[in-house]
């Protein structure tokens, strides 16, 4: 009955979702992180998204649920400051703080809690119908 | 004389099949509304009718573990959506707002094909009964 698989994709992509926003927590938490060498700072973290064709590519069925295929450390260059009076300041005077973008991150946020609404949305409503289907010809 | 399921119940009990494919496809496209590279799909309603009215479709049976799975099926209906943003930075073409609405109108069309098949139902329960 692919009604029930829309539980299955709807809750795929919830859970993808509370990944993506997990991920930006840290990254918000994580923003002001300083650290005294490059190494050892904190980096921008993105989840990779991709759509799970297996079963649909099989004919199985039409649903295609979201899939997390891991977590990407952003490549962008940290931010290095002089500030010689930090006690995290290495031998020349920097500090280094992490490429996150939190103006970005603040947009991913509300990107992945409405996407994750929607998808609740989506698996009420699939409830509803599957309740109605119940009460057939009484 | 034999009452047939078949012909008592009409259009109906293929149209709620049909709706609830319908119901999961668009329900992938809305969960892969952050997929880069996903491409939405949507089913032609009279097409997958046709479909599913006529018993065309056919399937072997598979009796070894290396058969393939053949199964001749006309125009199943599905194709993809003809996105009205050229591009969207990542290959995405999922219009989340369009996906919605259609999901909710595919919804209250699977609940009235519902009532119509209830409605059979009843008409069918009343011929037995009696009053």
């Amino acid at each position: 009955m692919s009604l029930y698989n829309i539980f299955d994709v709807a809750g795929s992509g919830m859970s993808a979702q509370s990944l993506r926003l997990n991920v930006t927590a840290s990254n918000i938490a994580n923003a002001n992180s300083v650290s005294s060498s490059a190494e050892e700072t904190y980096r921008g973290r993105h989840p990779v998204f991709a759509a799970e064709m297996q079963k649909a590519a099989a004919g199985q069925s039409e649903s295609i649920p979201v899939q997390v295929l891991g977590i990407v450390e952003d490549q962008d260059p940290l931010r290095h400051e002089y500030n010689p009076n930090h006690p995290l300041a290495d031998k020349d005077g920097f500090i280094y703080k992490p490429n996150v973008n939190v103006m970005e991150e603040m947009a991913n946020m509300m990107s992945a809690s409405r996407s994750y609404q929607t998808n609740v949305q989506v698996a009420d409503a699939a409830k509803q119908m599957l309740m109605k289907t119940l009460q057939l010809g009484k | 004389m034999a009452i047939s399921f078949e012909k008592a119940l009409g259009v109906s009990q293929y149209t709620v099949g049909i709706r609830s494919k319908r119901a999961e496809i668009i329900a992938s496209n809305i969960v892969n509304a952050d997929t880069p590279h996903y491409k939405a799909q949507d089913l032609d309603f009279a097409s997958a009718l046709k479909t599913a009215t006529s018993s065309l479709n056919s399937s072997m049976s598979r009796t070894h573990d290396k058969h393939f799975s053949v199964n001749s099926t006309m125009d199943d209906g599905l194709g993809y959506r003809v996105p009205n943003q050229p591009d969207t930075g990542d290959g995405n073409t999922v219009d989340v707002q369009v996906e919605r609405n259609l999901y909710m109108q595919n919804a209250l069309e699977y609940q009235s094909s519902l009532q119509f098949l209830g409605g059979k139902f009843k008409g069918l329960n009343l011929a037995i009964k009696g009053a």
